[in-house]
């Protein structure tokens, strides 16, 4: 019995690192500027997972192969400890775990304890039950006045903009979520009913929206390319259905974009939209 | 039988009836069954829920043909739709959480057992006791409930539902996660499916529930503090009582913040309060201040979390401090030596208990909360690694040198070690704020608690089933269909959760009733199918557990006071125990709890009353207080 | 090799079994038989005490969280506007201030054996009781015909509650000293039974000293923070 439990928990341990070694599943390629470092400190810290996990069952299965009762009548060893050994094993083990954490905070910190920098590109997100609505200043980057009360959903109105508002002219509402390549984005978080959540895997990146708050956050892509959005986190029966996309446009082609005069960004926009499939509004 | 003397006062007479034997019984045998008896229900009920939820999601779109009949409106046809599925993932989650999780291990086993090991007669409140089952207990029938008011038109959904906020969505309880985020939870009827009357009875389940934990808590606590035996130090005390007092504290300091939080999300719900509701919503095409959606201004969606996550993350140590305390005092027993490391086991054990208040945040980091607060929160989750560790490397040392004798109950508690491991390290990863950024509400998550809570702590349940079954009901169980149950699950468990981290790792978000609509999900298919199998053969397999269980009870082979040559004072008396655990005697305790392998001793083992010979000296020179 | 060994307890009753100087026995308080005269419950009567002080940590973490969450509501949002204060909540605090000192009044008599004194202390501890919770019944219906109601504002709404909360624990402990009450008729029976009494009596009054310390504590926090 002995042997076989000793064996089964080593089989369950290759078994488990061989899962995620094999890299048949794995992260989708990160596209931001931070991306490559919390991937650097997942690898870091998952190999410590990995070397403790398997070391504890290398040992306990060790454990049990090897001290397994047999015939003779020897007793065990009479033992209650070492306390050398505690205090060794505890401060070795409270160094590692308090240097990843520490080592753990570097990116948050670059990403959440800072401000936008300056002549970032801004997009207001309003997120409902279950869609996102992303909404640019425009050419003049100015956010027109929104109110909760001038919300319209029918008509298509999804944030609330006050189109008597001059800075309103020029501001779009549009599912998706199109970003330079290249430069700061900032997003500026809103929700209309429920917390939901932003999330595209790729960007190494989500945070909630929360009803209340208008949550600032700021990333860089320095990958161009479409990429599937969605929410991280229970707003109601369609959560698993609240998709949109993020369009990361190569800098020509978004300042192509953005340079549009009003009447011109219309159609700009349908073309991108064509071009990249991605839904019209 | 020998004679009980009966003394001068006596708190309670043996009860004569069967209501008073069996119903409502002070005895807190009885009643640590009862709570059993109920955590066995409630599993039940669970690993249903886990199965239809496992099935919906590796083949969606299937008709089955019962579901259809139960809920017309919920699954229409016999197919799960996303409400269905995830009111299916909100009552699996509180039902295991608080009916199985925090009512066996601690209201079954600790009841039934920590006064016979610390040498007391009952609980110090008999009469408390009672009341914290059956009120516990009616808890449960409220959360069963819940499904029905909120569930299929034809069975609640009518004028019931609607006298408690309407119901009759078609779904099957409410919407929320076991977590019931505001202002999803507290917008009420207006934000879906799931949000109506079934919600309410939700919140007023759990704050029963609350009671009724406060109650066994007191007695816990009191219990230990006051009525242990002559000569049971608090440093002679088994490791299970040490880990029940320890959850018995957590418990009590943390489920009045829950109590709390609750009765201020029903007030949202039904007083027209704004505690977690701001200004300026609108829900499903209605503008707050429409009459179909009264005003509601200035509350705090974080302050929900904040209020749910300082109960939320003692209740998971309330999860699974029992279970380590079994563990090591299984560990020791089937190894024939002493706990290895005993005080640093007691130090951990205190450690793990106030650390994990002090963590609450790291289920928040990306909640919108402080981010420095976020980086305090992380830095103290990681600490809280080092006295798990510190138990880890203790287990370990325990089997070292051992005589391993492979019992089920043994192999359960190898098993808890195990599974321990891998769920709790990778805490590791989650804890840290810049890997939760993409990690949170993923399958990584799920793998994480589900290791822990859902599988160690269980086996933890096991262990101490197998271990004390003797002692309970004077039978063992079958240990050949005991060791089949502990392979099939081991191995189970493990196919089951492990693929879940990968699946987490390639993005699959937590609560989604279905998978189509991500192309970067499609190529789990297969680990999702695996997992399904593994989850449906680990579960069928249970049931052959739930037999032996009941089937022993009646049949088993006849077992002494003391089958497994253990030490503590449970094994002193007679099994099943008498009404008052040791017929009239005072236990007097000398020893430690884990006497085994004493050099020089005629067996290899001593129980903890067995007088110390005057001759008798330990290595170091003291006589009698070996431990 | 090193072992791990706590400090002694002195409570070893050390010469049992073989020996020189020991005596015959297996470890059991007189050997596991005999006609007793102690009570093998052991009732040490700070049992209810001991009790009393846990139930009321987790009445205190209860107090402390509706506090984070009426701290938090204030500062969340810009629409906190206090209600003035009702006039007669000065007299429940008057009443539940002087009702305490009547319950010790009461303690003392039954510790000297004057049982209908404490019986007598005990009801006017129960009117006084009796007479906070209608006082506060009357500051609800004030504040109802100002039209200020649970939802009017989150100050009423944490006023309401609070109140109620600490009502219904008031109202527990009125309950309590009925039973004790009922108590005082039942004749006296052993001093293990009065040790018993006693610890009852000691344990509500705890909890009657808190719940009048809890009231003066939200009276503050309601009208006098900020």
């Amino acid at each position: 019995m002995g042997r076989a439990l000793g064996a089964i928990i080593w089989i369950i341990a290759l078994a488990s690192v061989l899962l995620f070694v094999s890299g048949h599943w794995w992260f989708p390629p990160a596209i931001t500027e931070h991306g490559p470092l919390v991937d650097r400190q997942f690898m870091i810290t998952i190999i410590v997972v990995g070397i403790a996990f398997t070391a504890a069952q290398i040992g306990l299965g060790w454990m049990v192969f090897k001290y397994r009762e047999t015939g003779n009548a020897e007793r065990a060893l009479y033992t209650h400890g070492n306390n050398r050994l505690e205090m060794i094993w505890t401060v070795v083990t409270a160094v590692i775990f308090i240097g990843l954490a520490i080592m753990g905070q570097r990116v948050w910190a670059s990403l959440h304890l800072n401000a936008a920098p300056a002549g970032s590109f801004k997009v207001s997100v309003v997120a409902q039950q279950f869609a996102w609505t992303f909404h640019y200043a425009g050419t003049d980057n100015a956010f027109g006045r929104t109110d909760p009360s001038l919300i319209n959903d029918d008509d298509q109105n999804f944030v609330g903009l006050d189109r008597t508002d001059p800075n309103s002219k020029d501001d779009v509402q549009i599912a998706t979520l199109i970003v330079p390549v290249g430069r700061p984005v900032e997003l500026l978080l809103r929700s209309k009913d429920v917390t939901h959540n932003i999330w595209v895997p790729q960007l190494r990146f989500k945070q909630d929206l929360v009803p209340g708050l208008t949550i600032p956050v700021h990333f860089t892509v320095v990958q161009s390319g479409k990429y599937e959005l969605a929410c991280a986190e229970l707003c109601g029966m369609n959560h698993y259905k609240m998709k949109s996309y993020m369009l990361a446009l190569p800098d020509n082609e978004f300042r192509e974009l953005v340079a549009m005069p009003q009447d011109q960004f219309q159609a700009k926009k349908e073309e991108l939209l064509n071009k990249y499939q991605l839904p019209q509004y | 039988m020998a004679e009980v003397i009966h003394e001068a006062v006596h708190r309670h007479e043996p009860p004569k009836s069967f209501i008073r034997k069996y119903i409502f019984s002070l005895d807190h045998k009885v009643i640590g069954i009862q709570y059993i008896m109920l955590a066995l229900t409630a599993v039940l009920v669970g690993m249903v829920m886990s199965i239809l939820m496992r099935m919906n999601l590796s083949w969606p779109g299937t008709n089955w043909p019962i579901l259809g009949t139960l809920f017309p409106t919920g699954a229409p046809g016999g197919v799960i739709s996303p409400e269905f599925y995830l009111s299916l993932v909100t009552m699996h989650g509180t039902i295991m959480v608080f009916f199985v999780l925090t009512t066996a291990p601690q209201g079954g086993f600790g009841n039934y057992f920590l006064p016979i090991q610390i040498g007391a007669d009952d609980m110090a409140f008999p009469f408390l006791n009672m009341m914290s089952f059956w009120v516990t207990l009616v808890g449960f029938l409220v959360i069963l409930a819940a499904i029905f008011v909120e569930g299929s038109v034809g069975v609640g959904g009518g004028a019931l539902g609607e006298a408690l906020g309407g119901g009759g969505t078609g779904t099957v309880g409410p919407i929320g996660g076991w977590t019931g985020y505001a202002p999803l939870s507290a917008l009420g009827k207006i934000a879906g499916p799931g949000q109506g009357a079934g919600m309410n009875l939700w919140i007023v389940s759990i704050a029963i529930f609350c009671v009724g934990s406060l109650l066994g808590a007191l007695n816990f606590i009191t219990t230990l503090l006051n009525m242990r035996t002559r000569g049971m130090s608090l440093m002679r005390m088994p490791l299970t009582c040490w880990a029940w007092f320890t959850t018995a504290v957590l418990a009590l300091l943390s489920f009045p913040v829950l109590l709390g939080g609750g009765i201020l999300l029903l007030l949202d719900r039904v007083g027209g309060t704004s505690f977690f509701i701001p200004a300026g919503l609108y829900v499903n095409g209605v503008l707050n201040g429409d009459p179909r959606f009264p005003l509601h201004s200035g509350g705090s969606p974080l302050l929900w979390q904040h209020l749910f996550w300082f109960f939320g993350h003692p209740e998971v140590y309330i999860a699974i401090l029992p279970g380590m305390g079994a563990t090591s005092h299984i560990l020791a027993t089937f190894a024939r030596k002493p706990v290895f490391g005993y005080r640093a086991m007691v130090f951990a054990i205190f450690a793990i208990g106030a650390l994990g208040f002090f963590v609450w945040g790291h289920h928040m980091f990306i909640s919108g909360m402080s981010p420095y607060s976020a980086i305090a929160f992380s830095i103290l989750t990681l600490s809280i690694g080092v006295p798990s560790a510190i138990k880890t490397f203790n287990w370990l040392g325990t089997l070292w040198g051992g005589r391993i004798r492979f019992t089920t109950a043994m192999l359960f508690a190898i098993g808890f070690v195990s599974l321990f491991v891998a769920g709790g390290i990778t805490g590791l990863v989650l804890g840290q704020t810049s890997l939760d950024l993409p990690m949170h509400d993923t399958y990584f998550v799920t793998a994480h608690f589900h290791l822990v809570m859902g599988v160690a702590s269980i086996f933890g349940m096991f262990a101490a089933i197998y271990f004390w079954f003797p002692k309970m009901f004077g039978r063992f169980m079958n240990e050949g269909v005991g060791k089949f149950h502990f392979w099939v699950t081991f191995v189970g468990v493990y196919c089951i959760f492990v693929p879940m981290h990968i699946m987490g790792i390639v993005g699959m978000p937590r609560r989604y009733a279905q998978f189509t609509e991500y192309q970067f999900l499609g190529g789990l298919h297969s680990l999702v199918q695996f997992v399904s199998i593994a989850a449906i053969i680990t579960v069928s397999v249970q049931f052959l557990f739930f037999i032996n269980l009941f089937w022993s009870m009646f049949k088993g082979k006849k077992a002494g006071p003391n089958p497994w040559d253990a030490t503590t004072l449970e094994w002193n008396t007679s099994s099943p125990p008498p009404h008052d655990n040791f017929e009239g005697i005072v236990p007097t305790v000398y020893r430690g709890p884990y006497e085994f392998a004493v050099p020089g001793a005629p067996k290899d083992f001593m129980m903890q009353t067995e007088p110390v010979d005057a001759r008798e000296t330990t290595e170091d020179g003291h006589n009698g207080h070996k431990h | 090799m090193a072992t791990t060994v706590t400090s002694t307890d002195g409570i070893i009753e050390k010469g049992i079994g073989a020996g020189p100087g020991s005596r015959p026995g297996n470890g059991f308080h007189r050997n596991g038989g005999g006609k007793g005269d102690s009570d093998p419950t052991r009732f040490y009567s700070d049992r209810y005490r001991l009790g009393m002080w846990v139930a009321l940590a987790s009445v205190v973490m209860l107090f402390t969280a509706l506090t984070s969450a009426y701290i938090v509501r204030a500062a969340s949002s810009n629409d906190w506007r206090p209600i003035a204060m009702p006039g007669i909540l000065w007299l429940s605090t008057a009443v539940i201030v002087i009702s305490s000192f009547i319950l010790e009044s009461a303690r003392r008599a039954l510790k000297q054996h004057h049982d209908r004194i404490y019986g007598r202390w005990l009801v006017i501890t129960a009117g006084l009781g009796i007479t906070f919770l209608g006082s506060q019944l009357m500051a609800w219906r004030q504040l109802v015909r100002q039209g200020v109601y649970l939802s009017t504002n989150p100050h009423s709404s944490f006023f309401y509650l609070l109140t109620a909360a600490h009502g219904v624990h008031l109202l527990g402990g009125i309950l309590a000293l009925g039973y004790l009450l009922l108590r005082t008729r039942s004749p006296r029976e052993s001093v293990a039974a009065e040790s018993r009494r006693i610890g009852t009596v000691d344990a509500v009054s705890i909890y009657w000293h808190f719940m009048d310390g809890l009231w003066v504590y939200l009276f503050l926090l309601l009208f006098f923070w900020k």
